[in-house]
């Protein structure tokens, strides 16, 4: 009995890196990620078809283009979940450099779509360098943070957050919320990093005084305040009122698949960021309840893949994630609830955007290819173990 | 490389637990908006998708007493714009300027409205909305509406009135009966996206129109229309201003008949009728001419009743005992009461008379007499029960009341004018309403057009009418018939008769006011057969030229219009000698 379990352990112990990621990938996480990409596509085609029959005259134009891009985003997600993500170390710097010169690309010789200068044509295919930017900041910070043999101190750590300013600064030039989103993977890197916990009690502070005073300079800014609490009264607050009918008379099982009013015009681009009141629309309380839910397995996921990760690089790269993604639910959600003021953030997965899905699908990768790190459950492992004995004492 | 410390794992689990919590409170409010806001969102949801469109209920036809359609509906269109459904707005300008015949100008304005619907414009042909309905143009509707229709234009203008642009009543019987004529509008309600495109597949809710009920009058067409060119005729035989003619049946009060004129299109009520192109007329003016045009006379004027009235100081005198038919009188062609000198029509007098030969002679003092013998009280009691001081409540708007001496203020004087019917003014309607009730027997009828109401599934409700007792006898009735019946045979109204028949009748010749203007109103009252009254006819002409004497003006066209309807109405004549009729 005790020379199989002497010996489990030493091989453990031998090969503890490459046995931990031999593993299989985490199944709760793929499925969690299928399961939301595929209804991110059903509830486009959806919400997507009043507006490409009567811009395009096609309905499916929305779901062809998104799909295509799921298509290439699940291929990249396969290639990059078997690849050891050992290798991003090597390409995280050059990934940074990259997003910063495809940022200040896209101020010069950007498309622009809806009075917004963020794409970059490539023939036929047009391309948000500030999607990627987000991907190619965590991989960065991961890696500079982890790097560092010494202890991370504050003055390590600040130097790290002001090297991520220059990318923060040109996407937000003319794409604030995503600006915001990098920003805030950034501080929870960074937060995570550090053992203490006072400098980001600071650090909210200040960044809350900041807020204030980049609202109060700006009087459209505040505007949009104004809007907030009073949507009715104010003819900018159309879209969040729209949103707000769409939510409301879903009631709590909704109007079913395809059912939804408001998609018809009414609330505008219903494809983007505001799908997610159609999806409420369409499927009631229920049906967003549970979106939310698996939402949140996905990022419980994403928690536990950081803590079983062995070492800091990847248990930095799943907290970026896991930020990443939940900035994302949270700012759209609260926005299309009208919790929070309006800003353009959009539902990841799900709502319309190539390159958006193309680079969520490539974390989603990384993450598997980290989720290998995870334990078994507790029966599997016991399994295993019998089964192990069973082969050394006929041997 | 380093480790994956558990400070790290502590944090990031802070991190999670944050995004978690906050993940719970935005669900916290999707349950919020979604259970407890749903009501007031699905609401203005509802609102904003449903469009509600009336479905135009038909207007009850009008019908003459034989079931001739006196109003009716066409079929016409309105076209309207929908804004943001127009593909090519300069086509649909254009098209519409030349269909509808507007100027540029204006549809220009419409079609280039923001307005989720604008009409261009109302009533249009139904040959022309299907014209413009042929081009198919993307953003323009044609809706069909009813606009109502008089198949006989003018034919009794003055009392069926006509609609308005949204077809409610605006005059006559059409707004007097305006709600059981208008029915109850339906409704169209569809989903719209929104750029207003209707959806297809979402089907409608279509409450049904509930069309309005017909009315059935009393009018009888022919009668009408032969009243009406009597009145015609004798309004430019004599140049007169103008000519009412009322034909009822004295014994339930319908009115057969009720021509005034001039008469107007009631197709085209805005246009005016013989004014001089000449005069360019105010906004103002225009109104007030047009009001005029659509006046009642013998509803909405009151004027002098004259000698026809001397059939009421008659009926009370005959009634409390104060003279009979036999007493007799002399009349040296004036009468002194108190301290005025009255004068008789025949300056010269009538010299002695019995009281039915001053009746046929229309002999003032004798009716002066006959006033002052009733008394002020009983004279004014028997005023007010006859009805004479209160509406007729005939089924016309805008009945005009009596304007009458306070009793309190009446003298000798005011009494004997009333006596022979000066001094006081009533309604042609009401003078011909009192008549009928005193030469029916003593009951009052309410004079009215409507006679039933029929539904959309054709049952007919007949309309009733209050009488009321006017407290005489059956002999005095008779008695007043008789001496009119000799007025007509043997009197003044002797241009009233119509061989073969027994008609009884009275003619008036009064002044109007200021007496100065020298203008005269000629009248006759006749009815037949005298004996038992079915149908009874006054005729009023107001300022006659030439000859003014209601026996000479206003008799024989009533007696016209007897020798016309006695046959047509079944009333039997007795043959009479030729001799007798030289």
């Amino acid at each position: 009995m005790r020379k199989p379990f002497l010996l489990r352990k030493l091989i453990s112990a031998d090969t503890n890196d490459k046995n931990r990621y031999s593993r299989p990938m985490d199944c709760t996480l793929i499925c969690c990620v299928l399961l939301i990409v595929a209804f991110g596509l059903v509830m486009l085609y959806s919400t997507g078809s009043y507006n490409g029959e009567v811009r395009f005259d096609d309905a499916g134009y929305y779901f062809k283009k998104q799909f295509f891009a799921t298509s290439i985003g699940l291929f990249v997600m396969y290639l990059v979940a078997n690849t050891d993500y050992h290798l991003w170390q090597r390409l995280a710097v050059p990934a940074y450099g990259l997003a910063v010169v495809l940022s200040t690309l896209v101020l010069f010789v950007g498309r622009s779509y809806n009075g917004s200068k963020r794409w970059l044509a490539l023939g036929p295919l047009s391309f948000q360098p500030s999607e990627f930017a987000k991907l190619a900041v965590i991989l960065f910070l991961a890696y500079v943070i982890s790097r560092r043999e010494k202890k991370p101190d504050l003055k390590f750590l600040m130097a790290v957050f002001l090297s991520i300013l220059p990318i923060v600064g040109l996407v937000g030039t003319n794409n604030l919320s995503t600006a915001i989103i990098i920003l805030g993977i950034g501080v929870i890197v960074i937060f995570v990093s550090y053992p203490a916990w006072f400098p980001f009690v600071c650090m909210v502070v200040a960044g809350g005084g900041f807020m204030a005073l980049f609202l109060s300079v700006e009087s459209y800014r505040l505007e949009r305040l104004l809007i907030w609490r009073n949507p009715e009264q104010y003819e900018k607050g159309y879209q969040t009122l729209q949103g707000l009918y769409a939510i409301g008379s879903g009631g709590l099982f909704g109007k079913g698949l395809g059912g939804s009013m408001q998609k018809l015009g009414f609330v505008p681009e219903a494809q983007n960021d505001m799908i997610f009141s159609i999806i409420c629309e369409e499927l009631g309380l229920v049906g967003a309840l549970i979106l939310i839910a698996v939402f949140g397995i996905m990022l419980w996921r994403f928690l536990l893949i950081a803590q079983h990760s062995a070492d800091l690089f990847g248990a930095l790269i799943a907290s970026g994630i896991l930020g990443h993604i939940a900035i994302q639910i949270v700012l759209n959600i609260g926005v299309v609830t009208n919790t929070i003021p309006n800003t353009g953030i959009t539902l990841p997965f799900i709502s319309y955007g190539g390159t958006s899905v193309v680079f969520l699908l490539a974390e989603m990768g990384i993450a598997m290819n980290l989720s290998k790190c995870l334990p078994r459950s507790f029966g599997r492992e016991k399994k295993k173990i019998t089964h192990s004995e069973k082969r050394t004492t006929t041997a | 490389m380093q480790k994956n410390k558990t400070y790290n794992k502590k944090k990031l689990s802070a991190v999670f637990f944050l995004f978690a919590a906050v993940l719970l409170l935005l669900m916290g409010r999707l349950v919020y908006l979604m259970v407890f806001c749903s009501q007031y969102y699905g609401i203005k949801a509802e609102d904003l998708h449903q469009r509600e469109r009336d479905i135009k209920a038909a207007r009850g036809r009008i019908l003459d007493r034989n079931g001739t359609v006196l109003a009716a509906n066409r079929t016409v269109c309105t076209v309207s714009v929908i804004h943001s459904q127009l593909t090519d707005p300069e086509q649909v300008i254009q098209v519409l300027c030349r269909e509808l015949e507007l100027d540029e100008e204006t549809v220009r304005r419409r079609v280039e409205k923001v307005s989720s619907m604008e009409i261009i414009r109302k009533n249009v042909d139904k040959s022309v909305g299907d014209a413009i309905r042929a081009y198919k143009l993307a953003g323009v509707k044609v809706d069909e509406d009813f606009k109502r229709y008089y198949p006989y234009n003018s034919l009794a203008s003055r009392v069926i009135g006509f609609t308005g642009g949204d077809n409610q009543g605006i005059v006559g019987l059409e707004v007097k009966y305006d709600s059981t004529l208008q029915g109850t509008n339906g409704k169209l309600l569809t989903l719209t996206d929104a750029r207003g495109v209707e959806l297809e597949d979402a089907g409608e809710t279509r409450v049904e129109p509930t069309a309005g009920k017909d009315l059935v009058l009393s009018l009888d067409y022919h009668i009408q229309s032969f009243a009406e060119q009597e009145a015609v005729r004798v309004m430019e035989e004599k140049q007169a201003d103008h000519v009412s003619v009322l034909v009822m049946d004295p014994r339930n009060g319908e009115m057969l008949a009720m021509a005034n004129a001039p008469e107007y299109d009631l197709n085209q009520p805005y246009v005016l009728q013989n004014t001089d192109s000449t005069r360019n007329l105010s906004a103002e003016e225009t109104q007030e001419a047009l009001n005029r045009m659509w006046r009642n006379p013998a509803i909405n004027d009151t004027y002098e009743p004259g000698s026809i009235f001397k059939i009421i100081t008659m009926t009370a005198g005959l009634s409390e005992g104060v003279v009979t038919p036999e007493d007799t009188f002399n009349c040296p062609g004036f009468k002194i009461v108190d301290d005025r000198r009255i004068r008789c029509h025949k300056t010269a007098g009538h010299g002695a008379q019995t009281f039915v030969e001053a009746t046929m002679n229309s002999c003032n003092p004798v009716f002066i007499e006959v006033g002052l013998r009733l008394g002020i009280d009983r004279y004014y009691d028997y005023f007010t029960k006859f009805g004479l001081k209160t509406l007729t409540g005939i089924d016309l708007p805008g009945e005009a009341g009596t304007i009458m001496h306070q009793k309190e203020k009446m003298g000798n004087v005011e009494l004997a004018t009333v006596a022979f019917g000066q001094s006081f003014q009533i309604t042609p309607v009401q003078l011909a309403t009192t008549v009928s009730s005193i030469i029916n027997g003593g009951r009052r009828v309410t004079p009215h057009f409507g006679r039933a109401v029929i539904d959309g599934e054709g049952k007919e409700e007949a309309l009733v009418y209050e009488t009321k007792d006017i407290g005489i006898s059956p002999q005095v009735s008779s008695q007043v018939r008789g001496i009119l019946e000799k007025v007509v045979s043997e009197g003044t109204g002797g241009k009233g008769g119509v061989a073969g028949f027994s008609i009884g009748g009275k003619t008036a010749t009064s002044q109007t006011l200021p007496r100065s203007a020298h203008k005269y109103i000629a009248s006759f009252l006749g009815f037949a057969p005298a004996e038992d009254p079915q149908v009874l006819v006054l005729v009023i002409v107001h300022d006659p030229k030439g000859v003014y004497y209601g026996g000479s003006v206003a008799a024989p066209v009533a007696a016209r219009i007897f020798s016309n309807i006695l046959p047509y109405l079944g009333i039997e004549g007795n043959p009479v000698p030729e001799t007798e009729n030289p």
